[in-house]
């Protein structure tokens, strides 16, 4: 049978239904346990590629540039991320280092490198197979890449220093803080359905024909 | 529609964990490959249950001397100062920012311990079979995925008081072997949180005798 909507089954409860078409901003929920299955984003590829472009400049402006000057007793003193981590390294606590280095510089840059990649690629059609299997990862790094958390995390800590010591925010706070908006704005206007649609198929004998830029999932429906 | 419960894998079906396609499986026993994105093909994730009370159990060890170390070292002119996870709250307090104590307190306590919880739970009542509030433990599923990441708030603090507060000899700030037990507990209940499959809550439910939904 050829249906004009295929089936899918929702990622939580396994429940199979039938796709339906969703306006445009709206969001199609499973009938059983409500889990939003998917979303119509209008030009959600070109809109998280201009947000991945800029969220690359804010990762570069709040990696390379000071995030904040400290001044107490006639010291100063200043600090990026990464001379956090080497301080938290050279103080004994080099798994903490890594840790930190991993959830706030790498994770976040390997998103928009991969997201980068993958948007650039999927522009042609068929997008080549490897688009595939970067899109595989990037479910898995998405929790790791903490910019919002070290942002809390760096406003506690100037509260705690506040007494001791003058804190000037420097730019690659406003850098990082940029950094953790549009960080938010790609996750929420990616829609990696779009993707997946254009992908060439791992098994290219079970992929419908005429697939491309066709509804998903139409494997069941065939 | 689809009368009574009709699941992907009661239809013979298998939806992909990596792009969502439901794929029909090469053999029953041998499900094989995703046709789309080349992952391997699972009707439920492999050993979800054992592997999430191993993770949760770890974390569970891990959380006393998280909180039982201290996670800073300061030193003074004056002497060297300990402080756990709650002391530094308590410092917060004590400043008089008792709203940031407050968001400190439940990241880095209430949080880890809730997570705890939570998962065991839920692995309580997937193991005993029950289908009652399905719905509210999916929520609650998705409440312990979203919160985790959370919690590494004060590894993060830590971080960043470590690499300010240098100023020898007058006064510097170390961290102290409790950062790594916390770290580790947040870690642990992340993975545990991933390795977990809330399709588990609902396969209760969708057994012969509980088609009535």
């Amino acid at each position: 049978m050829t249906a004009p909507f295929p089936l899918i089954a929702c990622p939580d409860c396994d429940l199979l239904q039938r796709e339906a078409a969703v306006p445009a901003g709206g969001a199609a929920r499973c009938s059983r346990c409500g889990t939003v299955l998917y979303r119509n984003r209008p030009g959600s590829l070109d809109r998280t590629l201009a947000y991945t472009l800029a969220a690359a400049v804010a990762f570069v402006v709040g990696n390379a540039v000071p995030l904040m000057g400290l001044t107490a007793v006639g010291h100063t003193a200043s600090t990026t991320i990464i001379g956090g981590v080497q301080e938290m390294w050279q103080q004994g606590q080099p798994m903490t280092a890594l840790l930190v280095g991993f959830c706030a510089v790498f994770a976040p840059a390997l998103d928009i490198v991969l997201t980068l990649a993958v948007l650039l690629a999927a522009r042609r059609l068929p997008a080549p197979r490897w688009v595939g299997t970067l899109l595989r990862w990037s479910p898995f790094i998405r929790p790791w890449r903490m910019v919002e958390v070290m942002m809390l995390g760096i406003l506690v800590a100037l509260i705690k220093i506040a007494e001791l010591a003058t804190v000037v925010p420097d730019l690659g706070m406003f850098g990082l803080l940029a950094l953790m908006m549009l960080l938010a704005a790609m996750a929420s206007s990616f829609d990696p359905r779009e993707v997946w649609a254009r992908v060439r198929w791992v098994d290219e004998e079970r992929q419908p024909p005429g697939a491309f830029a066709q509804s998903v999932s139409a494997e069941a429906g065939k | 529609m689809i009368g009574g419960v009709l699941t992907a894998a009661r239809a013979g079906f298998i939806c992909c964990e990596a792009c969502g396609l439901l794929a029909r499986p090469a053999e029953p026993g041998a499900p094989g490959h995703c046709p789309r994105c080349g992952e391997e093909l699972v009707s439920r994730r492999h050993n979800a249950i054992q592997r999430t009370w191993a993770l949760i159990i770890a974390a569970a060890i891990c959380y006393i001397p998280a909180n039982v170390f201290p996670v800073m070292k300061t030193t003074t002119v004056t002497g060297v100062d300990d402080d756990t996870i709650l002391d530094g709250v308590v410092l917060l307090y004590t400043t008089g920012s008792w709203p940031l104590a407050l968001i400190v307190l439940i990241a880095s306590v209430i949080i880890p311990l809730a997570k705890l919880l939570a998962l065991g739970f839920l692995l309580v009542s997937v193991q005993r079979g029950s289908v009652a509030n399905t719905h509210d433990r999916t929520r609650l599923y998705h409440l312990v995925e979203f919160v985790g990441r959370w919690s590494m708030l004060d590894v993060f603090v830590d971080t960043f008081t470590v690499a300010l507060i240098q100023l020898q000899p007058l006064m510097s700030v170390a961290p102290g072997p409790g950062v790594l037990f916390f770290a580790a507990v947040v870690v642990l209940t992340m993975l545990a949180a991933a390795s977990f499959d809330p399709r588990l809550i609902w396969d209760a439910g969708a057994a012969p005798e509980g088609s009535h939904a």
